[in-house]
């Protein structure tokens, strides 16, 4: 993007950023919010910003919903295709041409809370570094009946890309987005560093929908800010089943009584494949809802990391929390690290918080093959219906078609059955 | 042709034998009953035929139509002809219903052939109303907060849909009032027929007034202890369980 078109507050927070970056640590061992993390993933030396490749291919391939409501698709955070058939008055744009556009409205919401989950060097890489991605504002009593579908490529051998999402609902607006990141082939490493800020103004209904499906061989970071007010219900969903290492850090913000947030997860790894997921579910008004349900599904030598904090301020009575990370275990050799959290400081508040990890029961297996299924084809069912469970929570059909054919192309490709 | 057992002894991984030599012969087209008291073994029975992993085979034989299924896995047996209507059967959350009898059906076809949407709803929901069973079912994740008498008719359900050639029905009544009794029962009388022979494990007599057996058998201590035709079973019912003292010796 040329410099010249860009609002002066957005260069002053990218040169400020920079320096934060520069002068930020890089995490340590002793960092709480990187315990049982693997730093050496941390190296991201070598990635470099690359130019759009292939873009009619790819654009061929970003295939999805089979209807949307607008339709985008980038190739190395450039857009290259885009489509959209969205009621009057929502503004739904490359964040490039959003700044020039409506310079205010993205300056009021961009980047604007502090990450504290861990990756606050990396967030102000991508804060230096961001040169588009998608700006969606509904305003005020306008509902999108259907999704706008975001394809982001990674195309080029050590691509670095920063894809950026940023999504406001007005007061009763409705929205649904979905990200499906993906790389271009199976063999070129590449980088995400991804940040998505979402805001679901008074009464209103946001879901937003991550799925990350790239290459094994391609590392993602990637940072979620939700802001719920009052009555409002927020969705925020991630998938993970690809790249070789994944960092989600979800932060859901309850800013008003009658909020509801749900935090949703499915992490399918498999072979050397990692991910690391940090959440936190912070109560700031007194009379909010949010539920968080993980589901990790690990084959072969995996690793899942989920750490979760359920946090109540002050005065945010009648809170009801809940946090639930559950881990599949299909082989022996994976590892499934859980830290639940909570910390509470308001009075009559109902929270729950718990992990569970499991194997399929040898009863489960009798049952599928006593009715003839192959022992394989029985773990995968069960594996696939454990993941289901989560995907039920999106309540649209199209959508979960979607992310269960995700799903599905991860189960096919898993041919050793996990044992 | 018939579900043939031979002195069939098995034992649990620590070595406690459970079965001590069991012999029953089971030929198409008939209906046989086993009666027994609590740890007479005949739950076991059940799932050593249909090759449940926790019980060690160590002697006797198995033949279904003449073909050895000791050495079959529990898939393989059940796509040979055998069902096993479980006691307690399994919840499978997030896995519905229809995707699962789907599933259990597409098993028993070629590489390559795939079953007909249509024609398998159709088959389904007719199944379902001969068992009074509710569409709603069918989306329903598998067994999962399903009650008692709900997934003994879901039993009874995937019974019919996969026609097996030998039903083998572990305590189906356990449980049931007696609605919900009617109900199974006129499940298995719908799919009685030449081609078909059934094992029924009960407890209480009461299975058997409305599902009539050919033969009955009193299972003690391991071992079918007496044979006979129904009345064996009102014998059994009026002299109690423990007549059998007087068949087993100490």
């Amino acid at each position: 993007m040329p410099a010249h078109t860009l609002p002066q507050w957005f260069t002053d927070r990218q040169a400020t950023a920079k320096e934060r970056y520069e002068n930020l640590p890089m995490p340590t061992r002793r960092d709480e919010s990187w315990r049982f993390g693997n730093l050496k993933q941390l190296d991201f030396s070598g990635f470099q910003v690359a130019d759009p490749v292939d873009a009619d291919a790819l654009i061929a391939r970003s295939e999805g919903l089979e209807s949307t409501a607008a339709k985008f698709v980038f190739v190395n955070d450039a857009l290259v295709s885009s489509e959209s058939n969205l009621p009057d008055g929502v503004i739904c744009l490359p964040l490039a041409e959003a700044l020039e556009s409506h310079s205010d409205l993205v300056e009021a919401h961009f980047m604007k809370q502090e990450s504290r989950l861990g990756s606050a060097k990396h967030a102000a890489w991508h804060e230096a570094s961001v040169t588009n991605g998608l700006f969606v504002h509904v305003p005020k009593n306008v509902e999108v009946d259907g999704t706008i579908e975001v394809h982001h490529w990674i195309a080029g051998a050590n691509a670095l890309c920063f894809p950026h999402t940023l999504v406001i609902t007005g007061e009763s607006a409705k929205v649904r987005v979905v990200d499906i990141f993906r790389s271009a082939d199976e063999v070129s490493p590449g980088l995400a560093v991804a940040y998505n800020d979402l805001f679901a103004g008074q009464n209103s209904k946001l879901d937003y929908i991550a799925l990350q499906a790239l290459n094994e061989v391609t590392r993602m970071v990637q940072v979620n800010d939700t802001s719920i007010r009052r009555d409002a219900r927020a969705k925020a969903f991630v998938l993970n089943t690809g790249a070789s290492w994944a960092r989600n850090e979800s932060l859901s913000r309850l800013e008003g009584s009658g909020a509801h947030s749900d935090m949703l997860s499915v992490s399918i790894p498999a072979r050397e494949q990692e991910y690391d997921q940090r959440t936190f579910q912070h109560h700031v008004s007194e009379g909010a809802y949010s539920d968080l349900l993980y589901k990790n599904t690990l084959y072969d030598d995996s690793k899942t990391v989920f750490s979760g904090l359920i946090y109540v301020d002050e005065g945010a009575h009648q809170t009801d929390a809940y946090q639930t990370c559950r881990n599949l275990l299909m082989s022996d050799r994976a590892e499934a690290h859980s830290m639940p959290g909570l910390e509470i400081n308001a009075d009559q508040v109902k929270c729950s918080h718990g992990s569970t990890s499991a194997q399929i029961a040898d009863e489960e297996i009798f049952y599928l093959c006593a009715r003839g299924i192959d022992p394989a084809r029985a773990r995968q069912l069960i594996a696939r219906g454990f993941s289901v469970e989560v995907v039920e929570r999106l309540e649209d059909e199209g959508v979960e078609a979607l992310v269960l054919s995700f799903v599905d192309a991860k189960f096919a490709c898993i041919t050793n059955g996990g044992a | 042709m018939s579900l043939s057992i031979q002195d069939l002894k098995a034992s649990l991984e620590d070595g406690t034998e459970i079965l001590k030599g069991v012999s029953l012969d089971i030929p198409k087209g008939e209906v046989h009953a086993i009666m027994g008291p609590n740890g007479s073994g005949k739950s076991t029975l059940s799932k050593v035929i249909a090759g449940h992993e926790s019980y060690e085979v160590t002697g006797g034989n198995v033949t279904l139509d003449g073909e050895d299924i000791l050495d079959m896995g529990i898939d393989e047996r059940s796509r040979a002809g055998i069902f096993l209507a479980f006691q307690y059967p399994a919840e499978v959350p997030g896995v519905s219903n229809a995707n699962f009898i789907r599933a259990a059906l597409q098993a028993r076809l070629a590489e390559g052939e795939e079953i007909d949407a249509v024609a398998y709803y159709k088959d389904l929901y007719d199944k379902m109303d001969l068992l009074e069973m509710d569409r709603k079912f069918t989306a329903r994740a598998v067994n999962e907060g399903f009650s008692g008498g709900e997934k003994k008719r879901n039993e009874i359900l995937q019974m019919l849909m996969l026609e097996p050639k030998y039903c083998i029905m572990d305590e189906t009544d356990s449980g049931l009032d007696i609605d919900a009794l009617k109900v199974v029962a006129k499940g298995v009388n719908a799919m009685r027929s030449p081609d078909r022979g059934f094992l029924l494990i009960t407890h209480y007599q009461r299975l058997l007034d409305y599902i009539k057996p050919d033969h009955v058998h009193v299972m003690a201590d391991g071992k079918i202890v007496k044979s006979g035709g129904p009345e064996l079973a009102l014998e059994l019912e009026e002299k109690g369980y423990d007549f059998l003292k007087e068949l087993v010796p100490a």
